[in-house]
């Protein structure tokens, strides 16, 4: 496929955010649950803010793909069979919830609403559990956009699920991490240490994907396509001279060089660099969490695009020479 | 339930593009606006149309046969187009089977043409709405057209008739019986789609022509050889008319 730049911008920009709201959120859990120390200042109105901006980036990038922004609202009518429409709902309503929680805790309307055995539970923890799930909805349903193609053999499968989620995770505490460095708040250690966990997890499950890919051979050939049962069979004509929408939008261009190269640059530059690095700073070392991040985004911006070079649309099989 | 569906015989397809272009004009001046021509007379043209047919080479040489294609959206049983579509844009329809985009509430996010094997469908680059074959939905219940002109413009535009349009699900069609008659298959039938349209395969075609298939040897009204028959009493056709 034809990498669809809104949709790696969309992707990768929304999985930081949504990350980066679950390791403060989680964070705050631990502490609750007294398995973290409490950190001094109060650092998740900053965190959830950052989180919230990204998925605005996000939303902000998706809009560049649509034919007609401008009738956007009507994609929530079909949640029903589109996942694309399901994520539509899941998106602004995660966005909701993260800056609900924001507001709660900025404006310290934080009254506590229950108890959980012991545990004074607040109305931030409650918005932020719905935040929770609201971002967990999304991952899935960002993710099964791409997975429940099943003429996309590349992406028909639950590690798309899985790749997504840990992505998104790990660029998510990696983002968490620079900003405990930056604000000294925040519990570093939990996150860095999380960031090197997950950026780990990530890399194996990308690693066990690229493997699976490596050998899937599309059930379309030719012979199917058209149902003649030649074993020779050559195309003459496409039925159109200067391209169509059938070689522009299911097609790379890149060269077979660029493209390996862009798969070794996003396994260094999004995992193996920045888990080197991560797992060497130290909770004053801005510059190398920071360096860590930003190698990190950029090789997680190469792999979505290696993931759409990588998805071979049957369709092709009918334009394989223009004459 | 009634499944419209053309069926194209490969048989008898000469490549002429006489659908290509029919299809092109009938539905670029249609209601839903123009179909985007860019370069059209220039070196790389290129645009939207709902129709192509494509050209193979099959065998090898001096063994070979050239196939037409033409290539179109299928109209599937089972669309996997119509159920990602997250606006309702794409839909189905029950009671004929066509498979529809409504253009007024396409967001052109382009997800349905991803769904689609076949490569049926096109963004048109002027109206940035998802774009394909309608079957000519606006041809067929037109009362205003004589009733033979209610079909796909595709079918009557066709020299030598190699496009069968009719209700496949009505074993009686012309389209079921073609189907039928000729062995029709349908496209990557591995995904499980049930394209409507259907395709005849090439075949073997041979006319064995007798002597007397030219020339009748009984012919009752030969006259070759009048004057040398036996006279009769009675008056024969022959006398009455002006042979
Ligand atoms: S051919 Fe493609 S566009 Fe047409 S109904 Fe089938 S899947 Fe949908
Ligand atoms: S491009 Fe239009 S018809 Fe296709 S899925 Fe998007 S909204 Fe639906």
């Amino acid at each position: 496929m034809k990498p669809a730049f809104s949709v790696i911008f969309l992707t990768t920009l929304i999985g930081a955010g949504q990350g980066l709201f679950l390791a403060y959120y989680s964070a705050e859990w631990l502490v609750m649950l007294n398995m973290l120390q409490p950190a001094g200042s109060d650092y998740t109105t900053l965190a959830a803010s950052i989180s919230f901006l990204l998925l605005v980036a996000g939303l902000l990038a998706s809009f560049f793909h649509l034919g007609h922004p401008e009738r956007a609202w009507r994609a929530a009518a079909m949640w029903r069979t589109s996942w694309l429409s399901r994520e539509v709902i899941a998106l602004p309503a995660a966005m909701a919830t993260v800056f609900a929680y924001a507001v709660i805790r900025y404006f310290g309307l934080d009254l506590q609403v229950l108890t959980l055995g012991r545990i004074p539970v607040s109305l931030s923890t409650l918005v932020g559990f719905m935040a929770m799930l609201a971002i967990i909805a999304l991952f899935v349903c960002t993710a099964m956009i791409y997975a429940s193609l099943k003429f996309l053999r590349q992406w028909h499968s639950p590690l798309t699920v899985l790749n997504f989620f840990l992505m998104g995770m790990a660029s998510g505490f990696t983002l968490a991490t620079v900003l405990a460095v930056a604000t000294s708040a925040g519990p570093f250690g939990y996150f860095s240490a999380m960031a090197v966990f997950l950026t780990l997890a990530a890399l194996m499950s990308r690693l066990f994907s690229l493997s699976r890919n490596l050998n899937l051979r599309s059930p379309s050939t030719l012979q199917s396509a058209i149902g003649v049962h030649h074993p020779t069979i050559r195309q003459m004509a496409q039925g159109a001279m200067g391209g169509s929408f059938n070689t522009r939008a299911f097609m790379h261009t890149y060269g077979a060089g660029v493209v390996r190269l862009g798969r070794r640059f996003f396994l260094i530059s999004g995992f193996v660099l920045p888990l080197l690095l991560l797992f060497f700073s130290e909770a004053d070392s801005l510059l190398v969490c920071a360096a860590a991040l930003l190698l990190q985004f950029l090789g997680l911006l190469a792999e979505r695009w290696y993931f759409f070079i990588e998805a071979e649309h049957p369709q092709n099989v009918y334009y394989q020479m223009i004459s | 339930m009634t499944q419209l569906a053309l069926v194209i015989d490969l048989n008898t397809c000469v490549g002429c593009h006489a659908c290509v272009t029919s299809c092109k004009e009938w539905n670029t001046s249609g209601d839903a606006g123009p179909m985007v021509d860019r370069n059209p007379y220039g070196a790389e043209p290129t645009g939207t149309f709902f129709n192509r047919v494509q050209t193979f080479e099959v065998g090898e040489f001096p063994d070979t046969q050239t196939i037409h294609f033409p290539k179109s959206c299928l109209h599937c049983e089972d669309p996997p187009c119509v159920p990602v579509c997250p606006t309702g844009a794409s839909y189905k329809r029950p009671e004929d089977g066509i498979v529809l985009v409504d253009y007024d509430k396409c967001i052109g996010c382009e997800y349905c043409s991803w769904a689609c094997p076949y490569g049926a469908r096109e963004i048109d680059e002027q109206q940035k709405v998802m774009k394909k074959c309608t079957l000519c939905v606006d041809r067929l219940y037109d009362e205003s057209l004589p009733e033979a002109e209610r079909k796909p413009v595709c079918v009557l535009s066709c020299p030598t008739s190699a496009r069968i349009y009719g209700d496949i699900h009505d074993p009686e069609s012309d389209a079921s019986r073609a189907i039928n008659a000729a062995g029709g298959y349908q496209l990557m039938p591995e995904w499980g789609t049930q394209p409507a349209n259907h395709y005849l395969p090439r075949r073997k075609v041979s006319i064995a022509v007798h002597e007397e298939d030219l020339q009748r040897v009984d012919n009752p009204l030969r006259k070759e050889d009048r004057g040398q028959r036996a006279p009769t009493t009675r008056t024969t056709l022959d006398d009455s008319t002006s042979w």
